[in-house]
């Protein structure tokens, strides 16, 4: 197959180019959830994303909230912002970042004011925001603006035969033409974590990935309670055959086909050493990985699974796929590309990553997602620890 | 070509994946390796579900199991060939 040279998607104000045109309403913390679920529900044409966390944070812990936060403003797919939080420094804070994009951006604090008329105020500044967003037009764009992120989940050994290596194989075809792409699950690399650092295109990129990986293990030594068999693998991954975390990693590592990586991404940084393959630091728990990954700048995702797992995300279309049959029939309603024929050998990888393009490019083009179309946007922080 | 019942991944490997909904005790399976394009047979002795593994070789208490051409785990239970391979008798060595 002939690689398409182009997708149709909306070009920002940074040169960037998202599959989406959102806009959202973006919640500091906890206790502005209400609010800007209120605003989105007057303002058709609005999301709020609300979470769980973003008070008496502090640390490294913090400074992830606030990358988390301004890397999902900014994320091209996303058309404007309206930050809400309950105090005016912290809101200021994301309001400013997300604006180095050029986007319309605005905050509004609570404190003070009260929800109701807080929600009068953000309601007007949504409408104007939505109906501007509304007239941006889809145009042409390069391939080279798809940043693709890709996580693995509710995985089964047919994930390690098929649908992760269809992944791979969609990688090994478009990092050619200039994509930037990202995988991530540092837990999940634990049996195949000596085998990853030698995928590292420097020195410096292993020696990154060894220190991640180790300083990963050593937590997990320390707070493990048990051997983490009940967690690692999960009870679906063993209902689907999978024995231990070293199969796990090496099925998972499949996704990133021949590919190297360029560099070591702390959770939810952007990339910035050009287009190629980066890894992230993320949990391998899906919902808290996408939403990392969005929050890199990444603008359409891949998701191979074997049991089912059904995530999706508020900005960054998930793009499901699965190479079980079981899966593929009883829950057709999750999945977005059928790989199972690679299995019965009627289908074989080539043609299988020639079929992710294909949707890979209708889904940046527009077409919802399964995840999209039930409305799945699962959007979770990462916590690193207790707050103050 | 035959229809495929059995994945091996790599020609190293000593377990291959059961890729139809189920194989039976004392079913002949055609197994495919896909690093080489090879075919081989395998009886197999237990029920096996989809995406469960099968002994490829009679394996003995702390051998390793090879998958992908890697260590995936350590042998704890003696396992003759066409076997089912799970928790039950295969254990991580990590952790």
């Amino acid at each position: 197959m002939e690689i398409p040279k182009s997708f149709l998607g909306y070009k920002r104000e940074n040169g960037r180019a998202g599959t989406r045109n959102h806009v959202i309403i973006l919640p500091v913390d906890d206790i502005s959830n209400a609010c800007a679920e209120a605003v989105a529900n007057n303002i058709k044409g609005t999301i709020a994303l609300p979470h769980s966390y973003g008070r008496l944070q502090f640390g490294a812990d913090l400074e992830l909230h606030f990358r988390t936060m301004i890397g999902t403003g900014k994320n091209p797919n996303v058309a404007a912002v309206i930050v809400v939080g309950i105090e005016p420094k912290w809101t200021k804070r994301i309001v400013d970042a997300i604006a180095s994009t050029g986007k319309p951006v605005e905050g509004f604090s609570i404190e003070g004011v009260g929800d109701i008329d807080t929600i009068a105020k953000v309601s007007k500044k949504a409408q104007e925001f939505s109906m501007w967003a509304s007239e941006k037009q889809r145009e042409e764009c390069p391939m080279s603006d798809l940043w693709i992120s890709v996580k693995c989940g509710e995985s089964d050994t047919t994930s390690g035969l098929a649908s992760n290596p269809t992944v791979g194989n969609l990688m090994d075809k478009l990092e050619p033409l200039g994509v930037h792409l990202c995988f991530g699950e540092t837990s999940e690399l634990t049996g195949a974590e000596t085998v990853c650092e030698k995928r590292g295109k420097t020195p410096e990129a292993q020696a990154k990935f060894k220190k991640t990986w180790n300083d990963y293990n050593d937590f997990i030594l320390k707070e493990a309670t048990d051997d983490l068999s009940e967690s690692q693998p999960t009870a679906g991954n063993i209902a689907g055959g999978l024995t231990t975390i070293e199969e796990k990693a090496f099925g998972n590592f499949q996704k990133i086909g021949g590919c190297q990586f360029i560099d070591v991404l702390e959770p939810a940084e952007e990339p910035t050493k050009g287009a190629g393959l980066y890894f992230m630091d993320t949990s391998s728990a899906a919902a808290e990985c996408v939403t990392l990954q969005a929050a890199g700048g990444f603008n359409i995702h891949l998701f191979p699974t074997g049991q089912g797992n059904i995530i999706g995300n508020p900005i960054e279309p998930v793009i499901k796929l699965t190479a079980n049959p079981l899966t593929a029939k009883n829950m057709s309603e999750h999945i977005d590309v059928d790989v199972s024929k690679i299995l019965s050998r009627e289908m074989n990888l080539s043609q299988a990553g020639d079929e992710l393009i294909k949707s890979t490019i209708r889904v940046a083009n527009g077409r919802l997602t399964c995840a999209e179309s039930l409305g799945h946007k699962e959007f979770v922080m990462t916590k690193l620890y207790r707050s103050a | 070509m035959s229809n495929t019942d059995i994945i091996i991944h790599d020609e190293k490997d000593n377990v291959g994946v059961v890729v139809i909904e189920k194989i039976t005790p004392e079913q002949d399976c055609n197994c495919w390796i896909m690093e080489n394009d090879k075919s081989d047979l395998i009886q197999s002795k237990d029920e096996i579900p989809l995406g469960h593994k099968i002994a490829m070789a009679d394996l003995n208490e702390g051998d390793t199991i090879l998958k992908y051409g890697h260590d995936i785990g350590k042998v704890v239970k003696n396992i003759k060939k066409g076997e089912h391979v799970h928790v039950h008798n295969v254990k991580t060595k990590k952790w």
